[in-house]
């Protein structure tokens, strides 16, 4: 019995290093070290948006990191990438400076987009994060656009677009899904199901039972895969960016995720339980994560302790670079409204 | 040397020559490819380029809308054809937030060179959704720009400037003047967007209209010439930006303005002219400006009440001598 559970012990080691799959230990520890930036960057902006310093709506990825980072892990530089007004974590996740993020969300001239987007508009072109989008599935042909101009020009790069669930019903979803799949465009399309959109489930209102079964009707290649492992998102995703890149096919994947925030910061949440919030915090990604690094010694405890020390120096430069940077000047007003 | 061609032709060579010139022009919309065009403006152009760079889509407006902002964002100048501007409404959203406003909120980082392209404003009995004129829609948004045409020699030139253009262009054509016939240049040119030209020269009073309204208005002003009266008519061409000046010293010249336009009246390219004519130059006006709109109502489909709703030589021609006190 002893020997038959500690070759059980065994397998489920090797399954879980298989599970690693060819990502490297400094692989491992970056992806760690980017969902744990997304989550005390994002703790970060809640203190700072109750101090006022920044304004407007603001959308958290707390609770919803794993997706981000595993699926950005799977691309190249190349590759396009579009979110929805939730882009706070993919734009950390793809590499974008914490600061410049920092300096937009207060609105100053030193941000990613100068200070005339805000939260919902990180974009940064040098790295083809083509930014945050502020109607709910509006972007989704954009990235469609995107996988055009790679197919067209050959370039081998692939797109990808965020959105949550909810935008699934919106008509922009099929008519873009429609003609991704009759032009093959190389297009992979993320539902980020955190089961509310706002404050409706997502039960109330969609007539199907899986989200990633619209793409059936179309016959278009469709996973669904658990978002709050990091692991299971890069492995799947992996799997679509080959097919996009290789055979240029377009494929729709659905990450079961959830967000312990509101909806935004002014949302109380009251349409969920607190024991529903509770339960899928048992599920925090950066714990399940973290687990699995130190069960399989990729790294120990006190390299953790060290990258926490790391972060947290990271995101609280970036409140100070922000702070002393100035706002965008009167002038800038009428920039960029048309270009020569 | 010019060639005789109809504005369909003429906009046909503008597209051709483009794609042609610049191999990241490409062509996508309803019927563009293997019908030809639901009104043979894109005829023989997939033969031409091939099935790469013209393209049949669906009828999902939005998204090949959205498709095409996207490839612009990324490098490529796509030509999005849409059947008529009725049905480009439902592709407001992409034009309006996406299109319009990348360059502005991307701090300068992206540009989007799309044209989109459409016949506008009412034909001939097609009924309430198939009858408007929606430029003031358009012109409505910062980061568009709005083309018209009313001859081939503006249609081509305008047409090429708008493909070259790195902004998004909404180029707004006529089902009814696709036949038009006019002189255009064998050799290769260009007409500037935002500049308008005087299509008649007149002392008396300055008459602006655009697309189908340039027809009628110079056939107005043809008749009233008999009476002495000297009507400049002038085409602005690209209603956003607005070439102003060109409007305003036509009125410093003539003293009277009328703006003739098929669009409803409330919150009209018309109402725009008058407000900017009366706030700058309001001292060279010799009587109340006056707008000439279609009526205030969507579009009937009897032929009496269109032929009532939209503006006539009738009524240009009235409407002069009111101004004029003639």
């Amino acid at each position: 019995m002893e020997s038959q559970t500690l070759k059980n012990k065994q397998s489920e080691l090797e399954q879980s290093k298989n599970k690693f799959l060819d990502l490297s230990n400094d692989q491992l520890i970056e992806m760690y070290k980017k969902m744990l930036l997304i989550r005390r960057f994002e703790e970060r902006c809640a203190q700072e948006y109750g101090k006022g310093k920044i304004a407007g709506f603001c959308h958290l990825y707390i609770g919803q990191e794993a997706v981000a980072v595993g699926t950005i892990q799977a691309l190249n530089k190349e590759d396009y990438i579009y979110a929805s007004y939730r882009d706070h974590g993919q734009a950390l996740a793809r590499g974008l400076d914490p600061k410049k993020i920092m300096a937009e969300l207060f609105g100053k001239f030193t941000g990613t987009t100068k200070g005339v987007g805000g939260s919902m508009h990180l974009i940064d072109a040098d790295k083809n994060f083509m930014g945050g989008y502020g109607i709910v599935g509006g972007h989704i042909p954009l990235a469609a656009g995107a996988a055009f101009t790679a197919k067209y020009k050959t370039t081998g790069g692939v797109a990808v677009c965020y959105f949550g669930e909810a935008a699934i019903n919106q008509g922009i979803f099929f008519e873009t899904l429609n003609m991704a799949q009759i032009w093959k465009l190389p297009v992979i399309f993320i539902i980020e199901n955190n089961r509310y959109g706002m404050g409706t489930s997502i039960k109330r209102v969609f007539a199907g039972e899986k989200l990633y079964d619209t793409a059936n009707y179309l016959d278009m290649n469709r996973n669904s895969f658990n978002g709050m492992d990091v692991l299971d998102s890069y492995n799947v995703m992996k799997s679509a960016v080959e097919l996009a890149r290789k055979k240029s096919l377009p494929t729709l994947l659905e990450a079961q995720t959830y967000r312990f925030r509101g909806h935004s910061m002014s949302d109380p949440a009251t349409y969920r339980t607190k024991e529903e919030v509770e339960l899928e915090k048992g599920n925090d990604p950066i714990s399940i994560f973290l687990n699995q690094l130190l069960e399989n010694k990729v790294t120990t405890q006190n390299n953790l302790d060290e990258i926490e020390i790391e972060i947290k120096k990271i995101v609280a430069d970036s409140v100070e670079f922000a702070e002393n940077s100035e706002q965008p000047p009167i002038e800038f007003l009428t920039e960029n409204v048309y270009t020569d | 040397m010019t060639q005789q061609l109809q504005i369909r032709e003429a906009l046909n060579q503008a597209m051709c020559e483009e794609m042609e010139r610049d191999q990241n022009v490409f062509l996508m919309g309803e019927e563009v490819a293997q019908y030809n065009g639901a009104y043979k403006v894109t005829q023989g152009m997939l033969k031409k380029f091939g099935s790469k760079r013209v393209i049949d889509t669906p009828i999902s407006e939005a998204g090949f809308t959205g498709i095409g902002i996207g490839a612009a964002m990324t490098g490529l100048r796509p030509i999005v054809e849409i059947m008529t501007w009725n049905f480009a409404i439902l592709a407001f959203d992409q034009i309006f937030n996406n299109a319009a406003k990348l360059r502005y909120m991307s701090g300068g980082q992206f540009k989007c060179p799309i044209v989109v392209r459409a016949p506008n404003g009412p034909a001939h009995m097609l009924g309430s959704q198939h009858s408007q004129a929606l430029e003031s829609m358009l012109v409505h948004v910062p980061g568009l720009k709005v083309v018209t045409c009313s001859t081939a020699y503006d249609a081509k030139g305008l047409l090429k400037s708008a493909i070259r253009d790195d902004n998004p262009v909404m180029f707004l054509e006529s089902e009814l003047m696709y036949s038009v016939k006019g002189d255009v240049p064998n050799d290769d040119y260009t007409i500037p967007l935002g500049v308008g030209d005087i299509k008649r020269e007149g002392r008396d009073i300055t008459i602006v209209a655009w697309t189908k309204m340039i027809p009628l208005s110079l056939k107005a002003a043809e008749q009233l010439s008999l009476d002495g009266i000297e009507c400049e008519v002038i085409d602005p061409r690209t209603l956003r930006p607005l070439d102003e000046d060109l409007i305003f010293d036509s009125v410093k010249k003539t003293n009277h303005l009328l703006i003739v336009e098929d669009s409803w009246p409330f919150a009209s390219v018309g109402s725009e002219i008058a407000k900017r004519v009366s706030t700058n130059i309001f001292d060279y006006l010799d009587a109340p400006i006056v707008n000439i709109n279609a009526a205030d109502v969507p579009m009937p489909y009897a032929e009496n009440l269109e032929n009532e709703a939209i503006p006539s030589v009738e009524k240009i021609i009235e409407e002069v001598k009111n101004i004029l006190n003639r």
